[in-house]
Order: C-alpha cells, then structure tokens, then sequence
C-alpha cells in the first residue's frame, strides 16, 4: 500500500469560521508527527479557503488543502463527502482526524465507506505505533467501563472522530507559514438531492453548549425540586460554565433534556465537571466521565461518583454549592 | 409509503452494575432492550404511517436473539420485522455492518425512507446510518428531529449544536433521529399478541449473497488491538466538614493545579 506520509485534520468550517475543535486536532496532529515523521496538513472544503489557512498554519499545519466550490459554502453531505473523499483518494494520506460534532459525524462515517477506511469514534486518546505504522486510538466502550484500544491495519487511511476539549490547543504562533494546495473536485455530477431552507442560531444561551464548554455544573436528584436549580446555575454564571442535568431530573421535568448528560444525553469532556446530588448512575458517568477534573458533591458517602471524581465533597450540595459561588466570586474581586 | 427502521439489540445499561474490585461490568442477567434512540426512529415511522398510512419494516441486524427486539418493535405497532442474522456476518465492525443491512434494505421493494437511532448505545459511533445512506446511494440527514412528507420530498428539522436546520431531501432518503424527537408509544395488547405468533424471516449470507471480503471480521477495516480497564483516580481527595472549609480548600487546590 503507497501512501503519501500525512495526517490530515478535517478543517470544519461553518460561516467561514473554523470550529474549535480543529486547532485541538491540529495541536494532537503536531506530537503524532513528531512521533511519526508524517506531515501535517488540513483539509478545508469552502467558498473561500484562502481566508482560513493562516489560521491552520498557526496551529502546525504545513498544508492545507483548499476545495473552494461554491456548493461547498455550507455543509452538505453528497458534496462535502464526495470532495473529502476524492481528495483522499488521490492523496492517499496516512491518518485523517475529524472533529465529533455534528458535522464530523455525518462526514466521517460516510467518507469511510466511500474510501473503504477504517473509523474510530470518539477516540479520548490518540498514539502512533512507530514499529508497525499504525494510528493507536482509543475510545471508552460499554458506557466507559471497558476501554478499548482500536486499530486498522490493512487499510488506508485510518480515520478517527474526537469530540471538543479532548485534546488541548498548541497555538505556535500568529505568523507561521505553511502552503496553500487548491485543489479542485468536480460536484457536477453529484445529484443534488437535499437542500438546506433554512439554518437557525437559537438565542446564544451558553448554559446549553455542553459541548465546548470548559466548565459544567450539573444537577442531579439531589438537588430535590426544580427551582433549587437556581443554585446550579448561580454557581454556572460565576464560572462561565454550561449546566448539565441527569436523566431523572430530566425525566422528572425539573430541567430541558438540551442539559441532560450521559449516555442517552449529551458526552461530554470538559476541563471540569462538577456533579452535585448526582449519585453517578452508569448512565450518567459514561456522559461525563473522561472530562480532564471531575469535582463530586453528595450527601451520600458511597455515592459511585466518588469513585471517579478527583474531589469529593461529602456534605448538603444546598450548602456547599452556593458557598463555592461564594468564593469563586470573592476570588475574582 | 414505506418506511423501514433498522434497530439494534443492547444491554439495559441502567440495569448493568460495576464490579468495584475488578472494574468490570455484571452482564450477567442483563436484559436486553431496542437500543433506546432507536425507539425514537420507530415512533417517528409510526407517526408518519398514522399521517400518510403505509408500511413499516424493522430490520435488525445481531444473534439469533435480537429477534426479540423486532418482537418488540412489532408489539409497538411495526407491520413487518426481518432478522439479518449469520455467523458468517459476526465480528463487523460498523464498515462491514452498514454494507451487511444496506443489502437487506436492498431486498426490501419500493422504500421511501430508512430510519435509525442517532447512535446505539453499547457503541455509541453514529456511523451505520451514514453507511447505509451511502451504500443504497440514497441522501442522508443526521441528527433529526422531524419529518414531514410533502410531496416526492421531505422536510426534515435537524439539530445542530446551536440551534437546528430545516433540511428539503428528495424521496429516497435516510434519516438518523434524536431523542427529543418524541417517546415510543405503549404496545397495544392486540399487537403484543400477534407479535408473539409473528413470523419474522432471518436473512443470512444465502438470502442476501453479499460479496464475502466485505462482511464479517474480514470486511471490518478496524480491529480492536486490546482492552483494558480504565485508569484508576489515583489522586483522588475526599473533603468533608465545614462547607466553607471545605470549599476553601478546594479553591486553593484547584488554583495549584492551574485549572481555575
């Protein structure tokens, strides 16, 4: 199998703005090449790609290829697939990371099948085998109980999805330089089978971003009746952070399933994730438990969040909580 | 119209416990149940079959036992259930299991739509609705929380991370469906006790003649290199007493470690 000796990032791109996630791949991409000896590179299907490659060579890239197609101004998938997956073809590169959001997860299985490649999802950790050549990734399995370390021997490329905040960034500088590649894929003959009518941003209420948040603070049958989430959210607004919620507060219509954390909600990974009156149900701690600090408050002792949180705090979430808004805001004056 | 919904056989995470000294799971005595996102999938089938009429077909794909599952389905109201079932199909990983259920869909006469779960919950990769999409060559919207049908087409609401699309995608189409979408309605007695009688046909490699390196462990690009249990906190600090102590210390420890 000839390949070219590269890893590509997945340079997201929603109204000509890069997705976060991207300079969190491209930070991971520059210790696999260090390890691997490949080069970095993005891949950025756009109106106008010239605008974002500074942007991709600040992060480590060293190349990036442009597919600039007016089809391509937003994301669809016949076409997005198809220039992905022809690029990949002819370039044939060694590793090609994608961002796990919503587009990352329609584009990555689909350009999979197309290039017969294999496809990790939601890697928490990425490593590069240099005897055998091979991308190390892995991911939780069985709500995060077991993990399990995926690879793909016999096929080109390996291809893995990474969700928000699993990898830091690594800005290198505001001037590196890298090279532009355009590239151009012909989309006439693609069908065009869905159009898009309509795309709405909701009011920007940050307490539901789980997803890129930093900080959660989430709620869980112990903080007793809906409008004791006021706590929840008081010490949320002081730490900048979104608000998470178990299933049964969900389920009991204290709070919006848009805040429900775990495995029939929203997986997250924030820098902190502290989980008040929530006694740490399986469900609940495959949603949450590869987030970087994991700060426990419960009543109960045994509760089996502790067994995953770096601090617990043993005591009345109705006392603690507000008392480390408390703080927090004293800390900030 | 004919709507097929592709379901998945899982363990009942909310019943599987932690063995504290191994760090393993309890399987054993696990009830299985339709993948949870997938029951989404079919109410979205039943309720557009209330609206337009038509046909629902749940397929699933798994051992011989998920034909409970399509019991299941049945007993909530599906008209017709396959088994995609053969030993020759085992160890596929979600390449080969997308080929593998799109040559099932492939046998099925005249469909207008196939519906999935967002992801299953045992994997959790989201990859098998796309797959599919692709390997019956038919559009694919993700992540959607309603259909309607007008006319040859259908307007689709699909959720993003801050807000939602509406989406117009000709007939043919495959639709991955999120939970907010609605709640499964109960079985009716009736139907739970034709479902018990159904007869549910199993297609295996004679039946669905695929091309052999691409299913099963041989058609699976990705192979899991090892397992193991995860990392052991080793830090951990447990915090008891006065609230505000408590906290205080907490603060300071959080700001030794640079992360506030």
């Amino acid at each position: 199998m000839s390949t070219t000796k590269e890893l590509w990032v997945y340079a997201e791109q929603r109204e000509g703005k890069l997705a976060g996630v991207v300079q969190e791949l491209l930070s991971e991409g520059q210790i696999l090449c260090e390890k691997s000896g490949y080069t970095l590179a993005a891949v950025l299907p756009s109106a106008n790609g010239a605008e974002l490659c500074q942007e991709l060579y600040n992060f480590g890239a060293k190349k990036v290829y442009t597919i600039d197609d007016p089809k391509l101004a937003d994301y669809q998938n016949d076409y997005y697939s198809r220039a992905v997956a022809q690029l990949i073809s002819e370039k044939t590169p060694e590793i090609v990371l994608y961002g796990a959001t919503t587009i990352g997860r329609s584009l990555a299985p689909t350009v999979a099948v197309m290039v017969n490649a294999g496809l990790t999802a939601d890697c928490t950790e990425l490593d590069f085998d240099v005897e055998a050549g091979n991308l190390l990734q892995t991911r939780p399995a069985f709500g995060g109980n077991i993990m399990a370390t995926i690879i793909c021997p016999d096929h080109r490329p390996q291809m893995s999805t990474v969700r928000s905040n699993v990898f830091k960034k690594t800005k290198l500088s505001d001037s590196e330089s890298g090279e532009q590649i355009e590239y151009s894929v012909d989309l006439s003959g693609v069908p065009e089978r869905m159009r898009r009518l309509e795309s709405v941003h909701e009011a920007d209420d940050n307490s539901i971003d789980l997803n890129a948040a930093q900080f959660i603070v989430s709620g869980g049958r112990g903080v007793g009746k809906p409008e004791n989430f006021k706590v929840i959210y008081d010490l949320a607004a002081e730490l900048g952070a979104a608000v998470g919620a178990s299933r049964a507060t969900v389920d009991a219509g204290w709070i919006s399933h848009h805040h429900q954390v775990g495995q029939t909600g929203k997986t997250v990974c924030p820098v902190i994730y502290i989980a008040c009156g929530i006694s740490g149900a399986i469900q609940h701690l495959a949603g949450m438990q590869s987030s970087d600090m994991i700060i426990a408050v419960n009543k109960d002792p045994d509760a089996p969040i502790f067994d995953i949180a770096d601090f617990g705090l043993i005591g009345d979430l109705h006392e603690i909580v507000p008392e480390f808004k408390k703080q927090i805001a004293a800390a900030k004056a | 119209m004919n709507i097929v919904v592709c379901i998945k056989q899982v363990p009942d995470s909310d019943k599987v416990t932690i063995d504290r000294e191994t760090n393993r799971l309890n399987r054993a005595g696990v009830p299985s149940i339709i993948n949870p996102f997938d029951e989404n999938a079919l109410e979205m089938a039943l309720q557009l079959k209330d609206e337009h009429g038509g046909k629902i077909i749940v397929v699933s794909m798994g051992p011989p036992q998920a034909e409970e599952a399509l019991r299941t389905a049945l007993a909530h109201g599906a008209d017709e259930a396959i088994l995609v079932s053969d030993r020759k199909f085992g160890g596929a990983d979600t390449w080969a299991t997308s080929y593998t259920i799109s040559l099932a869909i492939k046998k099925i006469e005249d469909v207008d739509l196939v519906l999935f779960g967002k992801q299953a919950i045992d994997g959790d990769t989201a990859q098998v609705g796309p797959g599919v999409a692709h390997f019956l060559d038919i559009p694919m919207i993700t992540y959607a929380k309603g259909v309607e049908v007008t006319g040859d087409t259908f307007k689709i609401d699909k959720v993003t991370e801050d807000g939602y699309e509406i989406w117009d995608v000709d007939k043919p189409a495959a639709v991955t469906v999120v939970k907010e979408a609605n709640e499964l309605r109960m079985p009716s007695l009736k139907k739970k006790m034709a479902a018990k009688k159904a007869e549910i046909p199993c297609w295996g490699f004679d039946e669905l003649n695929p091309i052999e390196e691409n299913i099963g462990l041989a058609g699976s690009p990705t192979k899991v290199s090892k397992i193991f249990a995860p990392p052991v906190k080793l830090n951990k600090e447990i915090l008891s007493g006065e609230p505000s102590e408590m906290i205080a210390e907490l603060i300071h420890k959080l700001k030794e470690q640079h992360v506030l």
